[in-house]
């Protein structure tokens, strides 16, 4: 279980020195047992005592990372059940397969699309971020050909190995070199054989379980021989087993660090459905409820991106409020002629808002006030859009000496505002937007300064 | 044995529609497209278990969805190794079991003992229920992707249930006043409540009737329509702190179970229970709806406030949460730009996105604890109600 402050503060030399960064040993011991700090930042600090505390503030479910260098996916570390308790650390990768079985035709379009369905919003860049690799008949030669026609094809993708021979896995991560790739996966069968080889080359290793408590047996096995990294899947076949299996063994790693569970979890919705749309629903219900990797059969646009949406949606973090800085945002190169709008900070709305405008290639002013992260109606609703807050902001900041004209854009679920806010800014005419930003290029191709 | 893939079925779709979808699909999907269009000639069911590359996918419009495989082992068989200890969790509390609908169409939701599909440590009695959106009046701002399944019906409020009823086997079906909006229409309460009045009467599943969100007009439009409806027990909706005095005497006099809707916010939707309570109203004819962002538009917000609504009720006492949730998510969905978007390679099958951001939305709906779905497309619909069987089998 995790350490308090005080049993960390008396294992610290307790010198006050601020070396750390932080003033007091106190308050270095709060911060590392809230784990806001890592313990390492005290240079002072015994191995032993190191290795106490990074045992007992070790995230309950091990953190395992794939590939190298940037593009690398961190999976695990996890450490709560809900979200709203405190937040979930690594977005669910969203991994696509391709078999030694498969054309050459298929195999190109797989890796084609996972490099081309790619999407910004928020600011954050969303894609799949894996490539299950499949021997699916034992052939080395074919296998190791595929592995380097991924590793070459794709050079961002993780890459997880499927195979039930121990040497040409070991052969596939010789070939992964620094690009690091799960080794999937070790059965009750050869888990001592899928020890040593994991070993060997440095990789995490997949638990290929027939169920939940065979997975256990071997997760013992593994650890038992030394394993640190691991990555299980239980067996389920079925979404109701995944899902029950999934709550169970998060549950077991969370609330009694239960060892033989505490690894990320990795699911097969291309293995329960031929239906693909059925298939994106399965993988629906285990991005929400803890799956560290779901692997799908294919990718396509449309399925890909509402699931990568609940990926971003599920993983935000409820404690950070995304906001942009208040500010006038100038976009398409807007001179003294160019439409004004105004939005709130929240970074959904912004990002929203700025995407049409630009969209529509029309260059306009854009007025960004501070309401605290909170949407349109939402901020209007907690008093902190309200038409004297936007007045006091427009007359400060700094619009007036930008535009000739005296016209604002004002959201259109904010129409009931626009008599109070003419009565604020008297100069000024207020014109009621489109309620949804994607009105919006349509609207500002119409907009005229008046006379 | 076979019946995991026997259902996987796809039933072909009228010729005019297999067009529809080819033209919109890139070189790659036309293949799928002719595949279609073969099953189509036999005209009967076709078994997509075949080999994998290329995979059929039911082109976007046709509705029908494959059934999923049901676990045989039970929990108990596959997880004697994981210690009770580390896993259990205590329930002190259960959901209500609501009632909707009257006479033999009578449904009833909730009655949950533990967090949803965890049938390994509760029950879930009731299967969660989808009722279908139906407009008072002629949308305007619905993509052609959905508007295509209801050809030759949306004028027709009647019509439309009843195709829902018929051709989707709606289990439920909300009404969804809009044209009383006072920003908008502004239809008069008497005339608008005729209209679904009408419709009420003459459907036999549960109903539901959801005003356009203005309080005042809802008072007077709901309570129009339970005068014309009376022994039909339509579920009225939305509640709000500013209308639930006078909705909750209405419903309290014709008996109608009612939606109490407050702001994403476990203490106010708390608190407009306990006040529906102090009119009188029992908390057994109560659903809470707590606002719905839709995917990529909030969603986190409503998921994460339902998840702890429906904790406090399980696992805190906290008896005046104990009611089911309904969640209105169609019209939130298709408001957003990615179901009206264009088909591109990027973004892919204009429908199919559309019908995947409506059917995602409803599966987080319903692992954080929605009871009751409100949904608009059919394949969207399917997909949900395939993977509520396969996750409570
Ligand atoms: C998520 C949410 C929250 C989250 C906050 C999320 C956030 N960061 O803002 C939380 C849970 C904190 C919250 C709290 C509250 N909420 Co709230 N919330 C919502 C919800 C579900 C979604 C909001 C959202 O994220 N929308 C997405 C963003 C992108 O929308 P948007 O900013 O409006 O932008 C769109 C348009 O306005 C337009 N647009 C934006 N800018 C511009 C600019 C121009 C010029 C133009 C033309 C267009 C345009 O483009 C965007 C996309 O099309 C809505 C209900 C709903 N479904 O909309 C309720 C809602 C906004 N909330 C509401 C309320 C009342 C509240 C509370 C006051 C409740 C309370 N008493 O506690 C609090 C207030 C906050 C506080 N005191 O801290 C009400 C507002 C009612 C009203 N009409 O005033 C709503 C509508 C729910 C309801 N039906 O009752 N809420
Ligand atoms: S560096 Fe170590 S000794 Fe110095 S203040 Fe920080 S915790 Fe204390």
């Amino acid at each position: 279980m995790a350490l308090t402050g005080i049993q960390i503060l008396k294992m610290l030399p307790k010198k006050n020195c601020g070396e750390c960064g932080i003033p007091t040993c106190l308050a270095f011991a709060m911060k590392v047992a809230a784990g806001q700090i890592e313990i390492e930042k005290c240079p002072y600090v015994s191995d032993e005592a190191k290795a106490t505390i990074g045992e007992a503030s070790a995230p309950p479910i091990r953190t395992i990372k794939l590939g190298a260098g940037d593009s690398a996916f961190t999976t695990g570390g996890e450490t709560c059940m809900f979200r709203h308790e405190k937040r979930f650390e690594n977005p669910t990768g969203i991994a696509v397969l391709v078999g030694t079985d498969m054309s050459e035709a298929d195999i190109d379009g797989r890796i084609k699309r996972f490099k081309e369905l790619r999407y910004e919003r928020v600011g954050v860049l969303m894609k799949a971020r894996l490539i299950a690799v499949k021997d699916s008949d034992g052939d080395q030669g074919k296998f190791i050909a595929l592995v380097k026609k991924v590793l070459a094809g794709a050079d961002d993708a993780g890459l997880i190995l499927m195979s039930g021979k121990v040497d040409n896995l070991a052969e596939g991560a010789k070939a992964c070199g620094e690009r690091k790739p799960l080794l999937y996966g070790a059965t009750a069968d050869n888990a001592s054989a899928m020890a040593a080889m994991a070993k060997e080359t440095g990789c995490p290793l997949g638990i290929r379980g027939a169920n939940l408590d065979d997975t256990i047996t071997i997760s013992e096995k593994l650890l038992a021989e030394g394993l640190k990294d691991l990555v299980i899947d239980t067996g389920a076949r079925t979404m109701k087993a995944a899902l029950e299996d999934n709550i169970v063994s998060r549950r077991a790693a969370i609330k009694t660090k239960f060892k033989p569970l505490g690894f990320p979890l990795i699911s097969f919705p291309c293995e329960m459905t031929d239906d693909i749309m059925m298939e994106a629903m399965i993988a629906s219900v285990l991005i929400a409820k803890y799956s560290g990797i779901v692997v799908l059969s294919d990718l396509q646009g449309d399925i890909l991106f509402p699931l990568l949406l609940e990926q971003l949606n599920i993983f935000t973090d409820p404690q950070r409020p995304m906001v942009v800085q208040e500010d006038v945002y100038a976009i398409n190169g807007p001179a003294e002629n160019a439409p004004v709008l105004i939005t709130c900070n929240f970074s959904l709305t912004y990002f929203i808002v700025s995407g049409e405008i630009e969209g529509s290639k029309v260059p306009s002013w854009l007025l960004i006030k501070d309401t605290e992260g909170l949407s349109v109606l939402t901020a209007w609703a907690a008093g902190k859009f309200g038409a004297d807050l936007i007045a006091g902001f427009i007359k400060k900041s700094g619009i007036l000496d930008k535009v000739k004209h005296r016209e604002l854009i004002i959201p259109g679920y904010l129409a009931s505002i626009k008599g109070e806010l003419e009565e604020e800014l008297p100069e000024w005419t207020i014109v009621i937007g489109p309620r949804e930003a994607g009105h919006l290029p349509a609207f500002l191709k119409e907009w005229k300064p008046a006379a | 044995k076979a019946a995991e893939e026997a259902k996987k079925a796809a039933e072909a779709k009228a010729a005019d529609e297999a067009k529809k979808a080819a033209a919109v699909k890139a070189a790659e999907e036309a293949k799928k497209a002719a595949e279609v269009k073969a099953a189509e000639e036999a005209k009967k069911v076709v078994e997509t278990k075949a080999a994998e590359p290329p995979r059929t996918v039911a082109p976007a419009g046709d509705v029908a969805v494959a059934e999923l495989a049901v676990e045989k082992t039970p929990f108990a068989d596959r997880a004697k190794k994981v210690p009770a200890a580390s896993y259990q969790v205590k329930y002190t509390g259960k959901i209500k079991d609501t009632a909707l609908g009257s006479g033999g169409k009578t449904v009833k939701i909730g009655g949950e003992t533990s967090m949803p599909f965890h049938l390994f440590e509760g029950t879930m009695p009731n299967k969660p229920l989808i009722a279908m959106d139906v407009l008072d009046v002629k949308p305007e701002e619905w993509p052609e992707s959905l508007t295509r399944h209801f050809d030759g019906v949306l004028d027709n409020p009647l019509a439309w249930a009843r195709k829902c009823i018929e051709e989707y086997q709606a289990e439920a079906i909300c009404l969804s006043m809009v044209s009383t909006d006072p920003n908008g229409m502004n239809r008069n309460a008497s005339e608008a409540a005729k209209i679904v009045a009408e419709v009420i009467n003459n459907i036999d599943v549960p109903t539901i009737v959801w005003g356009c969100g203005n309080a005042d007009k809802d008072t007077e439009t709901l309570r129009e329509i339970t005068s014309l409806t009376g022994d039909r027990k339509v579920c009225l909706a939305p509640l709000s702190d500013s209308n639930y005095r006078s909705l909750g005497a209405t419903a309290m006099a014709f008996q109608n179970p009612m939606v109490a809707a407050s702001p994403i916010d476990v203490n106010l939707a708390k608190q407009l229970n306990i006040l529906l309570e102090n009119l009188g109203v029992s908390l057994n004819s109560i659903l809470m709806d707590p606002s719905i962002g839709a995917l990529g538009y909030g969603i986190e917000y409503t998921y994460s406030v339902m998840e702890r609504i429906r904790l406090a009720a399980l696992t805190q006492q906290d008896e005046k949460l104990q009611v089911p949730i309904i969640c209105n998510l169609g019209r939130e969905v298709w408001k957003a730009k990615e179901c009206r978007l264009p088909s591109d390679a990027l973004l892919g099958d204009k429908e199919r996105r559309g019908v995947m951001m409506e059917a995602i939305t409803a599966t987080c709906m319903l692992l954080a604890g929605g009871e009751v779905l409100i949904m608009r497309h059919p394949k969207a619909i399917n997909l949900t109600k395939s993977l509520i069987n396969s996750l409570i089998s």
